[in-house]
């Protein structure tokens, strides 16, 4: 290995640039990969890991920049020509069909044929070979939905071989692993790297870094912030390099005041995957509590439990275990209309899918929870009303729109999320849950929104707001909870709280070190 | 800032175009094949043949108000025209007391009155819908299977019913509701465009409406927003149903008769007149006012080839045309709002 310079990369990725209407999300990005090693892809959310990887898999093109894979320049203009060179992805969700053999998966769209028919024993036989190979000790003919999570995941691998890769990029490859499992895939891509494969690992967790990675590339807001060789690096200093950006100067505090009593807890809420749906984030004896005229940040990594933790609450999505406390008082939280009905709101994570009716007007949209408020006889609309209401949102949260009647959806993403926040306003709920308030927003437009929970914590709202962003927690908090695959694993007030010691909470899971 | 000029010229050009004629078109469509059939038959524009269509559109045109209710929620019911034959058989033997005399002509004397009749037509569709929307609901079944399985299931039950034949013979009084008119307009559209205006405010000033184009537009945020998806759903195939008793009882009284393979069809009209006035199949997009000028639409037209002499086979092949292209449409423009 010391002859580094010696060795052609297997692939050379240069330059890479990519902009998507708003956002650049990779600007003159490099990655580097040697044959025989395997190479960790590290950065945030939101740091341009996904958008490479597309590219990476032919998913999409970049605008700009060069890749070389074997000495060769190549245009990835498609998954099939990725595949065909040898690149195969497999992605955090399996693409398996789960009503379909081992062998029927590994060789789905290239069967072994004689003629128009399928050559079974040779397929049976080359998956067999195959998958021991990797070690699944598993007959060809087995259904897929019959398999453990980590054998799907084996099978994926199988699949991956069976096309002659010579490159495996591994997005997430671990999060829905149990201990045993991630030893039993080290062993595997190990075995792969001594076969002379390339293996591209993409991971929140930093200790498999360091575990089984030989050199690492990190990424932030687009750009390389660093890469070089595992064991010249601490964990420490990748996360310095994930999160170095210093806080957006944009970013404002406020005075918090005095935190009024606990208007919200959560005691043990536990939710375990089910059978349908192994790849559910669990949630494991979660705790936390918000005070009146409190904000409470969440953070944590994609799958940390964030998202179906406020969910929970809210009573979008059941929970095996645990119970939720409004002032004071336990209560039964089934569906949504209970939460409302205790004076729980939630802005949800995806404001298009989940909370927006896109192709009607703004009116109906601020509107549909608080009909209960403006109605005559119960049974009608009262439109005056209603007007009225669009007009003192639009005046108070600086909504930028020509008429109550126009679609909400021919807004802009920051004055589509005010509408969303003045949906439940118009409630006056003792707790909101924002969940990540400013996602592909503007960055005026993230401003108004935080000083908007500002304004709402000072009215007596007990806010929880779970965000992606470190510097948006850092700003927008008075206390923060860590979250690590589905458990919390650290409390700490915003004072005292850097990005480093938050980031080491959520990628190492021991609250021991920010303690 | 720049984003907002942006967002609302673009708003104003294009979008408000395409929006306008989307709105439009099938009104404009109306009047452009209207004027078409009076200039190559005289006779379309008559006063008797004008009230004839609207007489005759007004059946299917009250299943579509229902229909309406039912798309406006991404649903469908297949099973409209089954459940009105069976309705109209309960109302027939309703009305004359009994199977026993079901050709006796005129004064039979021996029946309820209409208001039982039409009463008991209702009641058999508001629970037809009920058991469907249930089901839909319930058992996670999609509405296409539950409507076609209902589709079997009440054509079955009207012919188990009727034992076949038809039933026939009404009181004036119960016929009245078919074949009467109030001046020159015939009852049937007094009754068709009187239960529009009803459908048109409640679905575009109740909060009942709000909550039905709420479920059909994204379901999942009407569910974070609090509103019970399950039972509004449920509630339109019971509307849906309301409108097939209704149609039921004003058929027989129009046809002064019930048999059990009245309405073999409607579905594939009642759908067209609904995607034809603008209602997007996908929920949450449409209105009344479309679906009254689709199913004029369709009438006219039927009417008009009628009145050309064209074959009723070539109807039913134009028809079929019409609801693809309608769709198509509807795809097109669904396209053009998620790009706007």
């Amino acid at each position: 290995m010391t002859a580094e310079h010696a060795v052609p990369p297997l692939l050379a990725m240069r330059g890479i640039a990519k902009s998507f209407p708003g956002v650049r999300a990779l600007d003159g990005v490099d990655l580097e990969v040697a044959p025989g090693e395997i190479h960790a892809l590290l950065g945030e959310n939101g740091a341009g890991k996904s958008t490479l990887l597309k590219i990476l898999a032919g998913a999409q093109s970049p605008d700009s920049g060069t890749i070389t894979f074997d000495g060769r320049d190549v245009t990835l203009a498609n998954p099939h020509a990725a595949q065909a060179l040898g690149i195969v992805t497999i992605y955090q969700e399996f693409t398996l069909a789960p009503d379909m053999s081992i062998a029927e998966n590994v060789f789905i769209g290239r069967e072994p044929g004689r003629g128009p028919f399928v050559d079974w024993s040779k397929m049976a036989a080359e998956t067999h070979a195959l998958i021991r190979r990797i070690g699944l000790e598993r007959s060809p003919m087995t259904l897929v939905r019959d398999l453990s999570v980590a054998e799907q995941q084996m099978v994926e691998i199988a699949r991956a071989l069976s096309m002659h890769s010579r490159l495996i990029v591994m997005d997430e490859p671990t999060s829905a692993l149990s201990l045993s499992e991630v030893e039993k895939l080290y062993r595997i891509v190990r075995q792969l790297r001594a076969e002379g494969l390339s293996i591209i690992f993409v991971t929140h967790r930093l200790e498999e870094v360091m575990d089984i990675c030989d050199r690492y590339t990190v990424l932030r807001d687009g750009r390389n912030v660093g890469a070089g060789r595992v064991a010249e690096i601490t964990i420490d200093g990748i996360i310095r390099l994930m999160v170095g950006r210093e806080v957006n100067a944009l970013y404002g505090h406020r005075e918090a005041g005095e935190p009024g009593p606990v208007a919200l807890a959560v005691e043990g809420l536990t939710r375990l995957r089910t059978a349908q749906d192994p790849h559910a984030t669990e949630l494991r004896d979660v705790s936390l509590h918000v005070r009146r005229g409190e904000i409470l940040g969440i953070a944590g990594l994609v799958g940390a439990g964030r998202t179906e933790t406020a969910r929970a609450i809210f009573g979008a999505d059941g929970f095996d275990s645990g119970r939720v406390i409004v002032d004071g008082e336990p209560v039964t939280i089934r569906t949504p209309r209970d939460a409302i009905r205790h004076g729980i709101g939630l802005v949800p994570e995806d404001r298009k899918l989940q909370a927006l009716f896109l192709t009607q007007a703004i009116r109906t949209n601020m509107s549909v929870a608080a009909l209960d408020l403006i109605n005559r006889f119960g049974l009608f609309v009262d439109e005056r009303k209603e007007r009225g209401m669009v007009e003192e949102y639009r005046k108070l949260l600086n909504i930028r729109m020509a008429s109550a009647d126009q679609a909400v959806g021919n807004l802009s993403g920051g004055n589509q999320q005010k509408v969303v926040l003045a949906r439940w306003l118009a409630l006056r709920p003792k707790v909101l849950i924002v969940d990540e308030p400013t996602r592909g927003i503007d960055v005026g437009a993230k401003v108004e929104v935080h000083n908007l929970l500002f304004e709402m914590a000072r009215s007596g709202i007990a806010v929880i707001a779970i965000s992606s962003e470190l510097p948006e927690v850092l700003s927008v908090a008075d206390r923060i909870v860590t979250m690590r695959e589905g458990r919390v694993t650290g409390e700490m007030p915003r004072e005292g709280a850097t990005q480093e010691k938050l980031m080491a909470l959520m990628t190492l899971g021991s609250a021991a070190k920010a303690a | 800032m720049t984003d907002v000029r942006r967002e609302t010229s673009s708003a104003e050009a294009g979008v408000d175009l395409f929006g306008f004629l989307a709105r439009f078109a099938p009104l404009i469509f109306l009047i452009v094949l209207m004027a078409v059939f009076a200039v190559m038959e005289p006779r379309f524009l008559s006063s008797i043949n004008l009230f004839n269509v609207m007489r005759q559109v007004s059946i299917t045109g009250l299943l579509a108000i229902g229909m309406t209710f039912v798309i406006l929620t991404a649903g469908i019911d297949l099973s409209v025209g089954s459940l009105l034959a069976f309705a109209g058989l309960v109302a027939a033997a309703v009305a004359k007391g009994g199977l026993q005399d079901r050709f006796t002509v005129g004064e039979g004397g021996v029946g309820y009155g209409w208001e039982l009749a039409a009463l008991a037509a209702i009641m058999v569709g508001v629970l037809g819908g009920l058991l469907q929307g249930l089901a839909i609901t319930r058992l996670k079944v999609p509405p296409f299977v539950v409507t076609l399985g209902g589709m079997s299931v009440f054509r079955g039950a009207a012919l188990l019913f009727a034992a076949g034949g038809p039933i026939s013979g009404f009181q004036p009084d119960f016929t009245w509701w078919g074949q009467g008119k109030i001046g020159p307009v015939p009852v049937p559209v007094i009754i068709f465009l009187g239960a529009a205006v009803l459908a048109h405010i409640a679905l575009r000033y109740m909060r009942y409406g709000r909550q039905v184009y709420a479920v059909g537009g994204n379901p999942e945020a009407a569910r974070l927003s609090g509103l019970n998806v399950n039972r509004v759903i449920c509630s339109v195939y019971v509307i849906m149903g309301f409108f097939a008793g209704l149609g039921a009882f004003v058929l027989s009284a129009r046809l002064n008769s019930a048999e059990a393979v009245a309405g073999t069809g409607y579905e594939l009209t009642v759908i067209a007149s609904v995607v034809i006035g603008g209602t997007s199949l996908f929920g949450g997009v449409g209105s009344i006012f479309g679906t009254v000028i689709g199913s004029f639409l369709i009438g006219v037209l039927l009417n008009g080839l009628v009145l050309m002499n064209v074959s009723s086979y070539i109807q039913q092949i134009i028809i079929g045309v019409i609801i693809v292209l309608a769709v198509a449409f509807d795809t097109f423009a669904k396209s053009r709002r998620r790009r706007a």
